[in-house]
């Protein structure tokens, strides 16, 4: 299918995660409708919208918390697995980050990063420490290393989780709201954080609302309402230019205050 | 003041003439064994009970609704009656002086365990209850199989939250034992029946004797139990 709305990504890279006529539907809602969406490596698209518009479920469905009704979804070109190990193995290749941390509440914060890597992956526990403590360090939280995730602030436990899934070395990080739990103070920690992961080349889908983030760090920027993609475009194009009515209404909605 | 001499000299008699501590200690081996046996089966009936196969599922819920809802009396003397003179299961050396009262220990304990776990599978399912969905989420985010996130990251969060409802558990088993009395396990009710038979001139005594003795059984568990919900609790 054309890409009719977009065409503003780099045609040279190559795609890593692509929907195809998504279609999903929680009871009579129909929440996904017609989703067609490339990200290519290397790429930051920000998903904006409406809330009720579809976006947070998008974001849920690359890596199958969310199934699907109809549709394709591939990540570096093999379809999602159905379940079973093979869907683990999938998961394991996409990070995560939730709006609520989702930190392992009963593990220390180190183990919380090294948990994925040595059950999931294997890999020996000294050398998950390492990379962990190395990890930890990058974020700004290494000194936290041996506390419960509750002994942290919320900007902390979000720094924990995006180390969690780094660990993994995921083909693509996602994020789902990143900063809409946290407090005012805490969200540029959590944002600085996130675009030098973009900086660094990471493909990254990002479901926010966090506008300075989106100009500052996003390639692409999809708006979606009512379970479509309405529009996609650079950020520039899209703060200063947007083509939709949705669209406009709804930046008229968020940046006059 | 009140001459409290007769009342000790008579405590005293009955002591000396009945093996009171013995009776309790059997009471508490039934307890122990059933206690690890009811936990086992407990937990794998909670695991059957939360996973996504609903062949599983249902296993899990007719079990527990079958056997909660059997009274405990029923289920011990049909372990007795049924699985021991009709099926013949022996779970003691036969050739053993001891055969009657070791088979009847075990069978007693195989009962035990099976009503018990009920509870212990319902007291589990609240405790998964207490863990957010996104726990398991994230669990499954990062590559962990389903196995992997019940056993790493819900089942020890879950067990945490269900301290205080197992606590209650092992206070009802500890006095269920005294179920076993009807199958002839000699612990402490099965003492007190025989002593009453004997020494009815002092029932109250002996009433007494036994109530302060499951008292002093049971209180320490609920006590210890509160206490260890308030340490392992998790903290969100």
């Amino acid at each position: 299918m054309d890409d009719v709305t977009g065409g503003t990504n780099d045609p040279g890279g190559t795609p890593l995660v692509e929907l195809v006529d998504v279609q999903k539907h929680f009871g009579d809602l129909h929440v996904l409708k017609d989703i067609n969406l490339t990200v290519r490596k290397g790429e930051v698209v920000v998903v904006i919208g409406p809330s009720g518009s579809g976006k947070s479920t998008l974001c849920r469905t690359i890596n199958r918390l969310e199934p699907i009704d109809s549709g394709s979804i591939r990540v570096d070109g093999a379809e999602l697995p159905e379940e079973g190990k093979a869907l683990a193995r999938h998961r394991a290749d996409v990070g995560m980050v939730f709006q609520s941390f989702n930190l392992f509440a009963h593990r220390s914060v180190l183990d919380n990063v090294t948990l994925g890597p040595v059950k999931a992956r294997g890999i020996p526990a000294a050398e998950a420490k390492a990379e962990a403590m190395t990890l930890l360090e990058r974020v700004g939280v290494a000194n936290q290393a041996h506390k419960l995730p509750a002994a942290l602030s919320g900007g902390q436990q979000q720094r924990v989780a995006i180390a969690r899934s780094l660990a993994m070395h995921p083909k693509v990080m996602l994020f789902d709201e990143p900063t809409s739990a946290l407090d005012p103070e805490m969200i540029n920690e959590v944002l600085d954080v996130m675009i030098d992961l973009a900086h660094e080349g990471t493909t990254m889908i990002v479901v926010t609302h966090e506008m300075g983030f989106a100009r500052k760090a996003a390639d692409r920027v999809v708006f979606m309402a009512d379970g479509q993609i309405v529009e996609e475009a650079t950020p520039e194009e899209f703060f200063t230019a947007p083509r939709s009515a949705r669209a406009k209404d709804f930046l008229s909605k968020i940046l006059t205050h | 003041m009140i001459d409290l001499s007769p009342l000790s000299d008579a405590v005293g008699t009955l002591f000396s003439d009945y093996d009171v501590l013995a009776a309790f200690w059997m009471t508490v081996k039934l307890t122990g064994f059933s206690l690890v046996g009811s936990l086992v089966l407990g937990t794998l009936l909670a695991v059957m009970r939360v996973s996504p196969i609903p062949s599983l599922q249902l296993g899990g819920a007719i079990y527990v609704n079958l056997v909660r809802n059997t009274p405990l009396t029923l289920i011990i003397v049909g372990c007795s009656l049924g699985l021991y003179t009709q099926l013949g299961l022996v779970l003691a050396n036969p050739s053993s002086g001891t055969f009657i009262v070791d088979q009847n220990f075990r069978l007693a304990v195989v009962g035990l365990s099976l009503y018990h776990a009920a509870f212990v599978c319902e007291a589990l399912r609240s405790g998964v209850n207490t863990v957010p969905l996104g726990q398991a989420e994230a669990a499954r985010s990062i590559g962990l199989t389903f196995t992997q996130s019940l056993v790493l990251v819900v089942l020890p969060q879950a067990f945490r939250g269900a301290v205080a409802p197992l606590g209650n558990v092992i206070i009802a088993l500890t006095k269920n034992t005294t179920v076993a009395a009807t199958i002839g396990v000699a612990e402490a009710s099965y003492l007190m029946k025989v002593m009453i038979e004997f020494r009815p001139d002092v029932l109250f005594l002996i009433f007494g004797v036994f109530a302060l003795g499951f008292v002093c059984l049971v209180l320490p568990v609920g006590i210890l139990m509160t206490a260890l919900s308030r340490r392992l609790a998790v903290a969100r």
